[in-house]
């Protein structure tokens, strides 16, 4: 793996069970992510982007091949390593936000720091740097179900930002949300991403977010059909 | 402690839902509590009671003498023991003396138990000492139920039929010198209490007794021939028994409470495990394992208890005080229980029981909440995220 090299993924291949067969969403799938990339998987629904989400993310496990983040296989990982991966490095974004709808804005976003306990006055000073980061300052205070769908998915990406975590795997950010609103949700990841030169990986296919994507993984019946470098 | 801060952060969020489950735990709480501070403080009152008025601190019983069979009483009578002259005297011991009786109350006939006991003695708390003769008649003292069954008053004077220790029909007319009121129906209903001396004479029982009543526990040592010693635990084992009997129907009701209670709990976390699958997948993928998960569920059911504690405790500790002070009062339909029932019963809370229900309430809430947070351990997380119903 080079110095840079984030992710690996070599000869991934995913099957699920489906009655007495198997569905293969994923097959043959070998690509290299540096860190500091704004990438997504973009195709149709079915083509396998979740799924590749979710072995990033070691949520799921490849039935053949591996994957590689940040030097750990996620291959047969075991439940607890898998979990302190997500905790320290991995941050998620979720086309429904995914809130805890019983927290404030502050609580959600202080949530991950939480997990890694982190002392009180690392935690605020984390969750307030965040929320200035969205540009939420004024709605600490406020309970999700108060928030319009885009203050609620910049909440969700403070909350997967707060750590400042090398990967974001952002599963359809912008679904829920008006064209204003996906530009700036867009926006301010793609600040994020500049500034604190974290990783970004997408599974869309809304062409809002393919226009700012720097590296385009067409994927179609599980397979990459295209891995394309946008020059911008 | 994430678990606890989480599980209070959830909880506390949850707002009223949180707080009808915690106050219907707080009521299961302060109503165990009640219950068996009832049934501690009648059970003390009761044997208190008992000792105070029946059975003074142990008994000699004649070898004859057997409570259950009134047909024993015709034989049931020996010599006082020498020994104990000294303290009938004084009046620490009191002799009684027993013989079936019929009495005649307003053209009616009724049986009933004729007792004699030593006017001078302090062994139990029966007002002996009031059966004071003006003149040649017989003074009498019976219970406020055994007036009100023969509509007796002080000054009346009743006919009394017995038989005395030849077989020989006699009757003489007793007055009423007293009506005591007692919570012990045993030394009341169905009984009449007449001078020790008069008994003696009436049945031709020179110095003799039934049973001997000590006030003293120093003096239970003596074993004397043709009597046998009922220690005081014998005689009140009939009372702690009937105690523990009453205690356990009463348990059935709390049972009933708590199983309420539990049920909403169970109930409460059954919901939560279907209605927050989307929030139980999305802190998986933050970095929480599935069994750091199940631990937030289980303690967040714990807490319930935890937090009826306090809420029992803001309405429950002035309530059990006053219940403390002022007691129950007791109705009068109440003696028909057959046991010793003063007018107010005192509940007794001691440590143990509010201890132990305590640790009862925590520990069956934190199994009903464990229960269904096992079902965490069986989802798939990215269904979770999405929100499907598994």
């Amino acid at each position: 793996m080079d110095n840079n090299t984030i992710i690996t993924i070599d000869n991934l291949a995913k099957r699920f069970p489906i009655g007495g067969g198997e569905f293969t969403a994923l097959k043959d799938i070998n690509l290299k992510f540096e860190a500091g990339e704004f990438a997504g998987f973009v195709g149709p629904s079915g083509s396998g982007k979740t799924t590749m989400l979710n072995i990033i993310g070691s949520l799921d496990n490849p039935s053949d091949g591996d994957v590689n983040v940040l030097n750990t296989s996620v291959k047969n990982i075991s439940p607890k390593k898998a979990s302190l991966l997500r905790k320290q490095h991995i941050g998620f974004i979720f086309q429904t936000y995914n809130l805890m709808p019983v927290y404030t804005v502050y609580e959600n976003v202080e949530f991950p720091l939480l997990l890694l306990k982190k002392s009180a006055a690392e935690r605020k000073k984390a969750v307030l740097d965040a929320l200035e980061w969205v540009g939420l300052m004024d709605k600490i205070k406020s309970r999700p179900k108060q928030l319009s769908g885009g203050e609620s998915q910049r909440v969700a990406i403070a909350r997967a930002m707060v750590k400042r975590p090398e990967v974001v795997l952002a599963d359809e950010p912008t679904a829920n949300l008006d064209t204003e609103n996906s530009h700036h949700i867009l926006d301010t990841m793609v600040k994020l991403n500049k500034e604190l030169n974290t990783t970004f990986l997408f599974a869309t296919h809304d062409d809002k977010v393919i226009k700012y994507l720097n590296r385009i993984i067409r994927l179609e019946d599980g397979k990459v059909v295209a891995d394309d470098i946008i020059k911008k | 402690m994430i678990a606890i801060k989480l599980a209070l952060r959830n909880l506390f969020g949850a707002g009223l839902r949180t707080f009808l489950n915690v106050l219907v735990l707080s009521i299961s709480y302060v109503v165990i509590i009640l219950l068996n501070g009832f049934y501690q403080g009648w059970g003390e009152q009761a044997r208190t009671d008992s000792v105070k008025w029946a059975y003074g601190q142990g008994q000699l019983w004649h070898a004859s003498y057997d409570p259950y069979d009134a047909f024993t009483l015709s034989d049931a009578h020996g010599a006082i023991p020498e020994s104990l002259n000294n303290a009938v005297a004084k009046g620490s011991v009191a002799p009684v003396l027993l013989a079936p009786a019929t009495v005649y109350p307003e053209g009616r006939i009724q049986s009933i138990l004729l007792k004699g006991i030593s006017t001078n003695q302090k062994a139990i708390a029966l007002p002996s000492d009031l059966m004071v003769a003006m003149g040649d008649e017989i003074p009498a003292m019976m219970g406020t139920r055994m007036a009100k069954s023969m509509n007796a008053q002080v000054g009346d004077f009743i006919l009394v039929r017995w038989r005395d220790a030849n077989g020989t029909f006699d009757a003489v007319e007793v007055r009423v010198a007293t009506i005591f009121n007692t919570p012990m129906p045993t030394v009341d209903a169905g009984q009449i209490w007449i001078p020790l001396e008069s008994m003696q004479k009436m049945l031709g029982l020179e110095n003799e007794a039934t049973m001997i009543i000590s006030g003293d526990e120093s003096q239970n040592n003596a074993e004397f021939s043709g009597w046998e010693y009922q220690s005081l635990p014998d005689l009140l084992s009939d009372i702690d028994e009937l105690i523990e009997t009453k205690k356990v129907g009463g348990s059935i009701m709390y049972l009933i409470l708590l199983a309420l209670a539990l049920l909403a709990v169970f109930d409460t976390q059954i919901l939560s495990i279907f209605r927050r699958q989307k929030e139980i997948g999305t802190i998986i993928a933050m970095g929480m394992t599935r069994r750091q998960v199940i631990a937030i569920f289980t303690v967040e059911g714990a807490m319930h208890a935890i937090l009826a504690i306090f809420l029992g405790a803001l309405y429950g500790i002035p309530l059990l005080v006053n219940m403390r002070t002022n007691g129950f009062a007791m109705p009068e339909y109440a003696d028909d229980f057959g046991v010793p029932i003063a007018d107010t019963i005192f509940p007794a809370f001691s440590l143990a029981l509010i201890l132990g229900t305590i640790i009862l309430v925590t520990i069956t809430t934190t199994i009903v909440s464990y229960i269904p947070a096992r079902r965490i351990s069986k989802m798939n997380p990215n269904d979770a995220i999405r929100g499907k119903i598994q």
